[in-house]
């Protein structure tokens, strides 16, 4: 009989574990465990201890050379033998570059149905309802799986890791992969970081975004600088990315990065809802727009109207001077 | 000579003003804003052009679009040949008006088998209506061919798709074998808009018509529940800072969030 929560972790290419990991432990402790940690890749077996502080009940390490960068043809035939070794009655794993593109799949390996990019997730008896953005965030729409495992991908930032607790206790297992030869099809040929210096925008306190009404890529340097003196990062609308203005990485939205900053600044954004779905949880939206109707000012908790080649040196000029005071 | 299948569906427009976004939470549907047509799915056109790149540089290359839908999905096949596809396939069947995305990729897959032999499956990242992003993902794996995804570039040489695709703080380059599904996002460009000339010879271009019967598959199920839609309410007390210049409502948002030790 299905039971326990099974969730896929991840660990980061510099060997630590993708806190989203530890936020899908503390969801699938709230559905009502036990939860069992898999951790795939290589160099991530000390990695385990860290899952268990954080509650898991078990972890599930595969540590092994061909899991070293994600390709679906690895990761998937051995996520769905821990899934059908384990029988969990929920699947739940982050709703990362990985995690879009190995929870289709292993759904289909597994006869059931995923629910993508969830926010809220809760079990009714023996039910998974996962409730998750549509319609480029404008609608919410809540799901049921008929299948088991029921799976979820899940939306960084959007579940509260347990706390901390280094005297818990559970079981770390190893695996092999155990891949057949002719498993992986596909090859890597090349990869490279296109990546912005200074804090991440996953990480960042402050981020300050730019849209099209920045009007070219040489707006982007006053960006730089403010977002430098807020200890911040840079972000940037689809728009602005697709027109080249800004680098792809610093894109925020559903199919860019979803951002959590204490203090978010949007420069010349006009609000669509594809864009709003990267800052939903942000509580501080400063918006900042020659259009009044803008409907990015809906979602602000403050509001300017005005060109920004005017407001933002104010703001800047202004905001050193208080920091130096 | 390349044979590439592009899934393409038409959905509402997501352009749609927000003050007309409306949702039917009995029905569970989104209400049509009246006087707003349909589209066809931002990425899935993008897949078209991702297909006719290649098309524009490997000889003899077809391209045939498949869409399920209802009768108005015929629009958005008829836009992907104006865009320079070469015929398309219509699966338009009741029986699946209400399929999710996995009754969706059953029937699709059936078509795609249907239509083989193929070198190329190109799919949208995601429709811009659900947002899943599960459907090129779960052909792949009913077919039993590779699957690489969030590509920004495809290439198509000598039986072999090389791929470069989108990753988190970077990119990299992927090479499957040929027959492989590849799905595509934006940072792939723009796709290019049909001319007149070529609008004029779509309407030439075959459309054919199925239904389920045809792809010789019963009835496939739906595998989620959607239990209930609706829009989230968003209440934002919202503060407009005012001034006579634009540079005093800089400085007075500095001073602002300062107080607010937000700064």
């Amino acid at each position: 009989m299905a039971s326990g929560i099974l969730v896929f972790g991840e660990a980061t290419e510099d060997g630590r574990l993708n806190p989203v990991t530890l936020e899908l432990v503390g969801a699938g402790t709230h559905l009502g465990g036990p939860v069992t940690c898999a951790l795939l890749g290589s160099g991530v077996e000390g990695l385990a201890p860290e899952c268990v502080a954080f509650g898991a009940n078990k972890v599930i390490v595969v540590d092994d050379a061909a899991l070293a960068v994600y390709q679906g043809d690895a990761y998937a035939p051995v996520a769905e033998r821990i899934t059908r070794e384990v029988d969990p009655a929920v699947v739940i794993m982050g709703q990362t570059t990985i995690g879009r593109d190995l929870a289709p799949r292993l759904a289909q390996r597994l006869g059931t149905a995923v629910a993508m990019d969830c926010v809220a997730l809760q079990m009714q008896g023996d039910k998974l309802v996962a409730e998750r953005p549509a319609y480029g965030g404008s609608a919410r729409a809540r799901y049921t799986i008929n299948g088991m495992p029921q799976m979820a991908t899940v939306r960084a930032k959007s579940q509260e890791p347990l706390e901390r607790d280094a005297s818990r206790q559970g079981e770390v297992v190893k695996q092999s992969a155990n891949l057949s030869p002719d498993a992986v099809r596909t090859k890597i040929l090349e990869r490279r970081k296109e990546k912005a210096e200074g804090v991440r925008l996953e990480d960042a306190k402050v981020v300050v975004s730019g849209g099209r009404g920045v009007g070219g890529p040489e707006g982007f340097q006053t960006l730089e600088e403010l977002a430098a003196v807020l200890g911040g990062a840079v972000g940037a609308s689809r728009a602005v990315c697709d027109l080249g203005w800004y680098p792809v990485p610093a894109q925020i939205g559903l199919t860019g990065k979803v951002v959590t900053p204490d203090l978010y600044i949007a420069v010349g954004i006009s609000g669509a809802s594809q864009h709003m779905a990267g800052i939903s949880s942000v509580k501080n939206i400063v918006s900042i727009n020659k259009d009044a109707d803008a409907s990015i000012f809906k979602a602000s908790r403050i509001a300017v109207v005005g060109d920004w080649k005017e407001v933002v040196p104010a703001f800047l000029a202004k905001v050193k001077e208080l920091k130096a005071s | 000579m390349p044979h590439i299948i592009c899934l393409a569906k038409q959905v509402p427009d997501p352009e749609t003003p927000a003050s007309q976004f409306k949702v039917d939470e009995q029905a569970r549907r989104v209400m049509p804003a009246p006087g707003v047509q349909p589209v066809p799915s931002q990425f899935d056109t993008i897949g078209v052009e991702a297909a006719l790149r290649i098309k524009d540089k490997v000889a003899d290359t077809t391209i045939t679009i498949v869409s399920l839908g209802p009768d108005s999905s015929r629009d958005t096949i008829k836009h992907c040949l104006a865009m320079g596809a070469d015929e398309g396939v219509h699966i338009n069947d009741p029986a699946v008006n209400d399929a999710d995305h996995w009754a969706t990729a059953e029937v699709l897959a059936a078509a795609v088998q249907k239509l083989a032999p193929y070198d190329l499956i190109v799919a949208g990242r995601q429709a811009v209506d659900w947002d899943m992003g599960v459907v090129g993902s779960t052909i792949a794996e009913i077919l039993g061919v590779p699957v690489v995804t969030l590509a920004k570039d495809v290439q198509y040489e000598g039986g072999k798709v090389r791929v470069e695709r989108v990753l988190p703080d970077g990119f990299e380059t992927v090479e499957s074998p040929a027959p492989c599904v590849v799905t595509v996002s934006n940072e792939l460009g723009e796709p290019r808009y049909p001319q007149l000339r070529q609008i004029m010879l779509a309407a030439r271009k075959e459309v054919k018509v199925w239904t389920v019967n045809d792809l010789g598959i019963p009835a496939p199920k739906n595998r989620v529940n959607l239990e209930a839609l609706f829009v989230p309410e968003t209440k934002v007390e919202t503060e407009w800072i005012e001034g006579d210049t634009a540079a005093e409502k800089g400085e007075k948002l500095a001073v602002l969030l300062r107080e607010a030790k937000l700064i």
